[in-house]
């Protein structure tokens, strides 16, 4: 029989997550590097207390739609929606825009575990590669220190840092074939490649499904073995036309002023 | 009083791109560090790194323009340039926590006499973001730190003891603020140079940490 990864709608790819489970969510926080279309079907099915592993929190649709773009929803869909209970994250919020997330957090409705964007990094590979546990410097002498084993060595102090498991992990990646082999366009690669293959199930939302033999073999950065499901987004896409929040606005001014989302 | 003269953020970031040697890899935070790609000194070839994934990258785009699967860790577009190499974020990480950056540029909140920074949290807003700060902070070679000497209500952001909490314990290397430019030695903080009309005596009175000045403190070079 020949394999075959590839779903054919969002719904159906994500329709065995259940209440309570934890998932990876690829991508920088950037929209381009998000999963938009797993996002939203998740939203649509509407699972609560999800425990949840990402670089950030989203900063929510309107902003990405000022900026241009189409598929806009990120993690935020999810904050809003409530289907969140605990978020391990390295930015859960922005510094100069307050994300649903941080009003979540200010209201007590949500927790977060933070963890440096390294660490984070490597807890994932951790998980994905079999590995126990690791030791780093990152956190030595401040608040994640908290709790975890010391070892000196070398003469070196290092923080015992433990694999973060997860029951899906959701990335967007630019092609896919029916074995899963991925690769990504440039930055959005991030923490997308990091994650396929970190959780017990892995699916793979692809801007194109390509057959199998056209990915040139050195070049494909995750193998298939590290895929479960692939879905490709559609090429055609509706847009809602919503009126955008006066808050998204405003930082969207601050945006083009700083320079930073 | 008159509000004396003080580097403006342009001026700061040409002044941290000073420190840039042929061949350097640096990471720029987000905020002034950004601004100092765009003055690498004449005849200097640098590599730049973002941790979103990104070794060599040019220009900043312009609002609108650029490829949005390609932007700096501000979420700026920016530009591929002959030797751009793209990896994933354990990969990005493995290069700055494994020492393989000759420099890392930050923002800062403070500094203490020992080096230690903080610039994740700042108390009243009580919660923060801790981001790549702390990986950046520990893993490149060489840390520079680029704030403002006081804040708003003139308080030192230079301090004898960070009151904040902290990013990483004994890191940085050298503070460029809008009057002064300090190198954090086993000895302790040595003013190198103040800004234009400033004097050793008048940063020392804006500085929580006792300093010391060099013997060839100076006018800060630009």
């Amino acid at each position: 029989m020949p394999i075959n990864k590839v779903i054919s709608s969002f719904d159906e790819a994500v329709a065995d997550i259940q209440d309570g489970a934890t998932i990876m969510v690829g991508g920088f926080g950037t929209v381009a590097s998000c999963p938009t279309c797993l996002l939203e079907a998740l939203a649509r099915k509407g699972v609560k207390n999800l425990t949840t592993i990402s670089n950030t929190t989203g900063f929510g649709s309107d902003v990405w739609k000022l900026l241009g773009y189409k598929f806009a929803e990120d993690m935020d869909i999810l904050v809003r929606n409530g289907q969140i209970k605990k978020s391990i994250v390295a930015a859960p919020v922005s510094t100069i825009y307050q994300n649903t997330f941080e009003k979540l957090l200010r209201a007590g409705k949500v927790e977060v575990e933070m963890v440096p964007q390294g660490t984070l990094a490597e807890r994932i590979r951790a998980a994905r590669a079999g590995i126990g546990g690791f030791y780093v410097p990152v956190g030595v002498g401040t608040v994640v220190e908290q709790g975890k084993e010391k070892k000196v060595i070398d003469g070196r102090t290092y923080l015992l840092e433990l694999p973060l498991k997860a029951d899906f992990a959701l990335v967007k990646a630019h092609k896919g074939d029916r074995w899963g082999n991925l690769v990504y366009r440039r930055t959005s690669r991030t923490f997308n490649a990091t994650m396929a293959g970190a959780a017990k199930v892995t699916i793979a939302e692809v801007d194109e499904l390509v057959e199998l033999g056209e990915l040139d073999p050195e070049v494909i950065i995750t193998p298939s073995a590290y895929v479960d499901r692939v879905v490709e987004r559609p090429k055609d896409l509706k847009v809602e036309d919503k009126p955008i929040s006066q808050e998204a606005i405003d930082s969207h001014k601050r945006y083009q002023e700083r320079g930073s989302a | 009083m008159e509000e004396k003269f003080k580097l403006d953020r342009q001026t700061m970031a040409l002044r941290v791109a000073k420190e840039f040697q042929d061949g350097d890899y640096v990471n720029l935070g987000i905020g002034i560090p950004v601004l100092a790609s765009n003055y690498v000194p004449a005849g200097r070839e640098v590599v730049f790194e973002s941790e979103n994934g990104v070794l060599g990258f040019g220009e900043i785009h312009t609002a609108g323009q650029g490829d949005p699967d390609f932007v700096n860790a501000g979420g700026q577009p920016v530009s591929i340039i002959p030797g751009t190499c793209f990896f994933a974020h354990d990969e990005s990480f493995s290069i700055i926590r494994g020492g393989h950056l000759d420099i890392s540029v930050m923002g800062g909140l403070q500094v203490s006499e020992k080096g230690d920074l903080a610039n994740w949290l700042v108390p009243e807003r009580q919660i923060g973001t801790i981001g790549g700060a702390m990986d950046l902070a520990v893993g490149a070679r060489r840390l520079i730190i680029v704030m403002n000497h006081t804040t708003k209500e003139g308080e030192p952001r230079i301090v004898k003891k960070c009151t904040y909490p902290l990013t990483a314990v004994e890191c940085v290397d050298l503070v460029v603020t809008d009057i002064a430019v300090i190198e954090v030695t086993k000895k302790g903080m040595v003013l190198k140079e103040v800004a234009p009309g400033w004097t050793p005596e008048e940063v020392q009175k804006v500085t929580g940490a006792r300093l010391i000045v060099a013997p060839d403190c100076h006018e800060i070079e630009l």
